[in-house]
């Protein structure tokens, strides 16, 4: 079984997963980011292969993109970082990126190199269901990647039931209207998608991405899903002060309060 | 090979074109594809429409004889003239179309992404006209080699929003517009300035600019008795202009349909903008089309001395044609455009857009005989490109 699958089987609740940027802030701290994530307990890592031009992404993710561009950063050397990455942890690891890059190193290596190298998911905000399904879908079977759809505050009910019927492993739940790290905090009409969603009842579990990022966001996340997603905030975490593990478990100890 | 050269239903060109867009964009981008057809083919909004291209645009733009520059290169060259549309060029065709249909969607809130500034006073216009709201994003290095069209747009009310990423042109101010978009789905309509994004963008864009070559058959008949040129030429960036002026004449293969590029210092040099030429396939702002990259797939900076040339991806409507082989696609170097520019300005007395002028460069690279028609669109005046123009010169 996919290890994504199986940690939403065996936990329902306050799941944490972290996204970092590959690359960032030093070329060679991958692993090591991972390994020290693993330590502080989070449940799920999401990779973040950086792009030259992140759409969905506000400043802190754009930012570290672009620096981890300017070290170095490749899909290619990414997956060489990540070659021994199953000596390190068991935790459910997710590749999260644009669509170019992937489709530049081509998809069906990629999904193979995925596979190869013990990835078990894959989100790519810029692939749309309708644009995944004829082409890719078969061959993400094939390598038993899954792949991860998105919903946000705009997406009908009939859409959000339609994903749900397809999806596997979770629904990342976009929490507002932003790119990332854009918001900190939740309001009223948040709350009200949040429990809107839970009241559709979907088969598929559900983690809330975008303005998570202190204890108090995590906790109303967990509220009204399985879990939650932190990017932004963690990236800024990573730039402080601290060594690499101490800064990681600052922030782990932070949020999980 | 499936040789349509209309968008299907889910916007694809043969292979090139789709909607590429993240969740957040998805409804938006949907509830405009929904409608637009019924709106823009609708007898009130064609009213409206052409009512504006006439009384407020000044359209149709005049076919010149260019009889000089005819005498130069051995053959019958017609200058289409949309630099004598109101605001200064092609764009305003464009805009106006998209306002009355953002309008129609109850939309309070337009913003643009503008390169050379052409396009984001087009649209700083018709939200003046309309009264509505204007946002446009606009890379940094353009506000300075753009500098009157800044001012332009704010004088007409539009607030100018600096963009700082990248290489600050118009592939990051499209980054920006897309971002600002995906912050405010419910009110805001994005007016894209060219035959690029998602599906329904590239149809839309090529549709309202198609009154280019609507106006051309009749002109054409009328000067020379018959529709159909030898050549069509016109600078392709994102492509908007070519599509309009290409678009009547798509299916009648006896036109040569030429689409000229900037290839800048040289495609070969790595200093470039002529994406057909070095571009691979790829995704950019939401569409398959060709796309400047690296062997990442990153995509990389454009350089061409022309801000609304200066786009490291195209229409997707555009790699299809030259996919096909339907239409040629030449590029012609900064040096080359700016001696373009000087010698039209001197031989017929008009001083054209940077852009337009790549598509006059290339008047020289083509074989023509005396009696060839060639009809070359100058997108655009050169007003906004006089400092540029005055630096080639010393």
């Amino acid at each position: 079984m996919n290890r994504i699958d199986k940690l939403f089987q065996s936990r329902k609740q306050n799941i944490l997963s972290i996204y970092f940027t590959a690359g960032f802030p030093v070329l060679v701290d991958t692993l090591r980011t991972i390994q020290e994530l693993d330590k502080a307990g989070v449940d799920m890592i999401e990779i973040g292969m950086p792009f030259s031009d992140p759409v969905a992404d506000g400043q802190v993710i754009q930012r570290s993109s672009e620096k981890a561009l300017s070290n170095g950063m490749t899909i290619k050397l990414l997956f060489k970082q990540l070659a021994s990455v199953r000596e390190t942890t068991d935790l459910p690891l997710i590749l999260m990126g644009y669509i170019n890059p992937v489709l530049k190193f081509g998809m069906e290596n990629f999904l193979h190199k995925c596979q190869e190298t013990g990835i078990d998911g894959i989100i790519i905000p810029d692939l749309p269901v309708e644009e995944y399904q004829e082409p890719y879908e078969a061959l993400f079977e094939k390598y038993n990647i899954l792949n991860i759809f998105l919903i946000s505050p705009q997406t009908p009910d009939e859409r959000i039931t339609y994903l749900d019927s397809i999806s596997k492993g979770f629904l990342y739940m976009v929490s507002t209207a932003a790119t990332t790290g854009t918001i900190n905090n939740f309001d009223e009409s948040q709350i009200a998608y949040f429990k809107k969603v839970n009241d559709l009842n979907l088969k598929t579990p559900r983690l809330i991405g975008f303005g998570i990022s202190n204890n108090e966001t995590f906790i109303q996340a967990c509220n009204f899903a399985n879990g939650a997603i932190i990017g932004s905030s963690f990236i800024r975490a990573l730039d402080g002060n601290g060594t690499l593990p101490e800064n990681i478990h600052g922030f782990i100890r932070k949020i999980r309060g | 090979m499936n040789e349509t050269f209309t968008a299907d239903k889910n916007g694809y060109y043969g292979e090139f074109g789709g909607a590429f867009v993240p969740e957040m964009l998805r409804q938006n981008v949907e509830s405009l594809r929904d409608v637009y057809h019924q709106i823009i083919e609708s007898p009130e909004f064609q009213k409206e429409f052409t009512g504006l291209l006439r009384n407020y645009a000044g359209r149709p733009s005049p076919l010149s004889f260019a009889k000089r520059l005819s005498d130069k290169y051995g053959a019958k060259i017609y200058l289409k003239r949309e630099d004598l549309n109101h605001t200064g060029s092609h764009k305003i065709n464009n805009t106006i179309g998209q306002i009355i249909l953002a309008r129609n969607m109850g939309k309070t809130r337009i913003i643009a992404e503008t390169g050379a500034g052409q396009h984001g006073v087009a649209t700083a216009t018709v939200c003046a006209l309309m009264g509505l709201e204007c946002v446009v994003y606009m890379g940094e290095t353009d506000m300075v080699r753009q500098e009157p069209n800044v001012k332009r747009m704010e004088m007409l009310g539009a607030r100018v929003v600096p963009v700082t990423s990248g290489n600050k042109t118009l592939k990051d101010a499209t980054n920006e517009a897309l971002r600002d978009w995906i912050c405010n789905p419910v009110n805001t309509f994005y007016i894209i300035g060219s035959v690029v994004g998602p599906h329904p963008y590239p149809d839309l864009v090529a549709r309202f600019q198609s009154v280019i070559s609507e106006e051309l058959l009749s002109q054409l008949r009328e000067a020379e008795g018959t529709e159909d040129p030898g050549y069509i030429l016109a600078c392709v960036g994102g492509g908007s202009n070519a599509a309009g002026i290409f678009y009547h004449y798509i299916n009648r293969r006896n036109v040569r349909l030429v689409g000229v590029e900037a290839a800048g210092e040289g495609v070969n040099t790595g200093l470039t903008a002529a994406t057909i030429a070095v571009g691979e396939r790829g995704i950019i702002h939401g569409s398959k089309t060709l796309v400047m990259q690296n062997e990442d797939g990153q995509i990389t900076e454009p350089y061409s001395i022309s801000a609304g040339l200066d786009y490291p991806g195209v229409g997707p409507i555009h790699a299809w044609l030259a996919r096909t082989g339907r239409a040629d696609y030449l590029n012609v170097t900064d040096k080359e455009a700016l001696a373009a520019a000087y010698e039209l300005t001197k031989l017929e007395g008009i001083i054209p857009a940077l852009e337009s002028a790549h598509a006059l460069a290339a008047l020289g690279k083509l074989k023509v005989n005396k009696t060839d028609i060639i009809v070359v669109n100058v997108s655009g005046r050169g007003d906004k490109d006089m400092q540029a123009y005055f630096e080639a010169k010393t």
